[in-house]
C-alpha cells in the first residue's frame, strides 16, 4: 500500500524505505521553533537536563512575538531568558524587537522552510508551513527542548484525511472562508491525530498566502498537520525567499486515506466561526444581528500582505463605525513596510483603524486590544475559545479579512460583496 | 503505580486557554500556573482540588495551543491523573514528557461523575469507580510511550538512552 505526502516525509527523515499508519518512529528535524512563551519553559528543561549544547545553531528559531514588545515586567524577563540564550549557544534565526514578526508569517517569509522538511515548532500553529509541502508540526516545550539537543523528535506516523479541491473561489471569498468551512464540517476533533491533505485541480486558485492560511488552522480541526501538494506557486514562493535543495514529495497513487472529501471552492460563501468553537461555521444568512465592540486584523493566520491588501480595499475612504476599535496588525517587519510603501498604512490610519508593529497581541488575549466583559470582536485569529481574547465573558467570530473590515465599517458583522 | 482521590469533572473541548488562560502565561513558574488552573470554566477547582485528585474530561481533552503550561498547571495543582475519551494530540504529548499520566477510556469519560471516589492501577489501565462500584479498563500505553513514562519523562529518557 502507498504512502500519503506526511508519510513519505516522515520515512525520508526517519532514514526508513517506509512507514505506516500508527508506527512509533525517531526523525531527524530541519527546524525547532518557540516563541517568548514556550522559550522560557524549554530552555528551563534543556538546563536542568544538562545538555552540553545545541544541534545546529542555524536549525533552531526563537521568536519574541507572543507578548512582545515586551508587555509587561514578566514577559521581558521571558523575552530577556531567550534572548541570553540565543547568545549563549550563538543561535542565528533569533528575532526580537525590530526584526521579529509573528513566528508562522516570519518563517516562510525568511525561507527558512522548504518543502519536503521537517519541522518542530512549540506553538500549535507550527502546522502552518505544510502550506509549503513541508511535514511541520506543534509540540511542547519539553519537545522543543529535546529537539533543541538532539536534532530529532518522536513521531506517531498519522493517517490522513484527503480533501481533494475542485473549482475556483468566488469574489471576496478567500482561504480562511473554505478552512472555516471545512472546520464546521468535520468539528473541532475531526481530524484529531491525522493529516488533513490538501490537493487537485482547484488547488492552483488558490494563492500560497490562501493555503498557508489554510493549513494554519489544521490544528483547529484536531489536525496533527496540513500538508498541501507542491506546485509551481510554491517552487516560485519557496525559491525567492532561500536558495537551499529541497526535495518534493508526492502521495502515492495507491495511498491509502481514512477519509477523502471533495470540496467545490466554487460553493464556498463567505463564513463566520461563532463562539466559542471554531466549528461553529456559518454562513451569511445565519448570521443575524451582531454587533461588536473590535475587529482585529491580522495574526499567524490572516497578517500577510494579501490580508492588508483585503483589508485596505474594503476600508480605503470609509470610516470604522462609532464605538468599534479595529486594529489591524501586519505580521512582519517586511509586511509593516510593505504596507506603508503601498498607501495600505495611510488608509488604515485614515478610516480610524489602529496600525500596530507585529505581535500575537490580542490573538491570544495578550495585549494590544482585550477586550471586557460583554465585548464581542470580529477576528481574523484562529480560536474563538472561552476567555481567548480578554473577559470570560467576551466573545470572538472568526472571519476572513474581508469579512472583519466590512464589519468595523458597519458596527455588526457583515459580508462583503465588493 | 496507582491514583486514588475524588473527581473533578469536564466536558468535552476542553481547551488549553481554560486550563490556563494566556495572561498568565507572562511566567513559567509551576505553582504561579497552578494557581489559575481552570480558572474560567472552574473558579473553585483550586480551591476543591486536593493532592491525589483525578480529573476527568470528555472528547478531545486539552485542545488548543501547544502550551506545556496547561499539564504543568494540571500536575503542579496535584492532580494525580487525567482520564478522557480522547486527548488533544499535542497536550496527550505533553502530559506524557512531563510525566502526568493521562488514560483515554471513552467508558470511564462519560459514566465517571464529579466527586466520585476513583482509584486507577496505572499498570493494567484498570479504573475503578468506588463510588458507583463500576469499573473500566483503558488501553494501555505502547511500549516507546511507557519507556518515556517509567524513565521519568523525555529528557530523562533521552538523557538514558546515551
Amino acid at each position: 500500500m502507498g504512502m500519503t505526502m506526511s508519510q513519505k516525509i516522515l520515512a525520508k527523515h526517519a532514514g526508513l524505505d517506509e512507514v505506516r499508519e500508527g508506527q512509533l518512529i525517531r526523525a531527524k528535524l530541519d527546524m525547532v521553533l518557540a516563541n517568548d512563551i514556550t522559550g522560557p519553559v524549554a530552555i528551563n528543561e534543556f538546563n536542568k537536563a544538562g545538555f552540553g549544547g545545541v544541534f545546529d545553531k542555524c536549525r533552531i528559531s526563537l521568536v519574541m512575538d507572543h507578548f512582545a514588545p515586551n508587555k509587561d515586567i514578566k514577559a521581558a524577563a521571558q523575552c530577556k531568558q531567550c534572548r541570553e540564550f540565543a547568545g549563549k549557544y550563538d543561535i542565528v534565526n533569533f528575532y526580537d524587537a525590530g526584526d521579529m514578526g509573528v513566528e508562522h508569517a516570519l518563517l516562510p517569509e525568511k525561507g527558512l522552510i522548504a518543502p519536503g522538511e521537517l519541522c518542530i515548532g512549540a506553538d500549535s500553529h507550527t502546522c502552518t508551513y505544510g502550506a509549503l509541502g513541508a511535514f511541520s508540526t506543534g509540540v511542547g516545550s519539553t519537545d522543543m527542548a529535546a529537539g533543541m539537543a538532539t536534532g530529532e523528535a518522536w513521531f506517531k506516523v498519522p493517517a490522513a484525511i484527503r480533501f481533494n479541491l475542485h473549482g475556483k473561489l468566488k469574489p471576496y471569498v478567500t482561504g480562511k472562508d473554505v478552512i472555516l468551512h471545512i472546520i464546521g464540517m468535520i468539528g473541532v476533533d475531526g481530524a484529531l491525530y491525522k493529516s488533513m491533505e490538501f490537493g487537485g485541480e482547484g488547488l492552483a486558485s488558490l494563492t500560497v498566502e490562501d493555503r498557508l492560511c489554510m493549513a494554519n488552522m489544521a490544528i483547529e480541526a484536531g489536525a496533527k498537520n496540513g500538508i498541501f501538494e507542491v506546485d509551481r506557486q510554491t517552487i516560485d514562493y519557496v525559491k525567492e525567499r532561500t536558495d537551499r535543495d529541497f526535495e518534493v514529495f508526492k502521495a502515492d497513487g495507491d495511498a491509502l486515506y481514512s477519509q477523502v472529501i471533495d470540496i467545490d471552492l466554487d460553493l464556498i460563501q463567505q463564513t463566520v466561526s461563532f463562539p466559542h468553537l471554531p466549528e461553529n461555521a456559518r454562513t451569511e444568512k445565519d448570521w443575524g444581528e451582531v454587533k461588536i465592540d473590535q475587529a482585529v486584523i491580522g495574526s499567524c493566520t490572516n497578517g500577510r500582505i494579501s490580508d492588508m491588501r483585503q483589508a485596505a480595499s474594503v476600508l480605503k475612504g470609509k470610516k470604522v463605525a462609532k464605538g468599534v476599535r479595529c486594529i489591524v496588525i501586519p505580521a512582519t517587519q517586511k509586511i509593516y513596510l510593505q504596507c506603508i510603501r503601498e498607501g495600505l498604512a495611510e488608509i488604515f490610519i485614515n478610516a480610524g483603524c489602529v496600525f500596530s508593529t507585529p505581535t500575537c497581541g490580542p490573538c491570544l488575549g495578550g495585549h494590544m486590544g482585550i477586550l471586557a466583559a460583554g465585548e464581542r470582536a470580529v477576528s481574523t485569529t484562529n480560536r474563538n475559545f472561552v476567555g481567548r481574547m480578554g473577559h470570560v465573558d467576551s466573545e470572538v467570530y472568526l472571519a476572513s479579512p474581508y469579512v472583519a473590515a466590512a464589519s468595523a465599517i458597519a458596527g455588526k458583522i457583515a459580508g462583503y460583496k465588493g | 503505580m496507582n491514583a486514588h482521590g475524588l473527581v473533578h469533572k469536564y466536558g468535552d473541548n476542553v481547551d488549553t486557554d481554560v486550563i490556563i488562560p494566556a495572561r498568565y502565561l507572562n511566567t513559567a513558574d509551576h505553582k504561579e500556573l497552578a494557581a489559575h488552573c481552570m480558572e474560567d470554566i472552574d473558579k473553585e477547582f483550586v480551591n476543591n482540588v486536593k493532592q491525589g485528585d483525578i480529573m476527568v474530561g470528555e472528547a478531545n481533552f486539552g485542545c488548543g495551543s501547544s502550551r506545556e503550561h496547561a499539564p504543568i498547571a494540571i500536575k503542579e495543582s496535584g492532580i494525580a491523573c487525567v482520564i478522557a475519551a480522547t486527548f488533544a494530540r499535542i497536550f496527550y504529548r505533553n502530559a506524557i514528557n512531563i510525566g502526568l499520566p493521562i488514560l483515554e477510556c471513552p467508558e470511564a469519560a462519560k459514566e465517571i461523575k464529579a466527586g466520585d471516589e476513583v482509584e486507577v492501577d496505572f499498570d493494567t489501565g484498570k479504573i475503578t469507580d468506588i463510588t458507583s462500584g463500576k469499573t473500566f479498563t483503558a488501553e494501555p500505553f505502547p511500549e516507546f510511550i511507557k519507556d518515556i513514562i517509567d524513565k521519568g519523562g523525555l529528557l530523562n529518557s533521552i538523557k538514558a538512552g546515551k
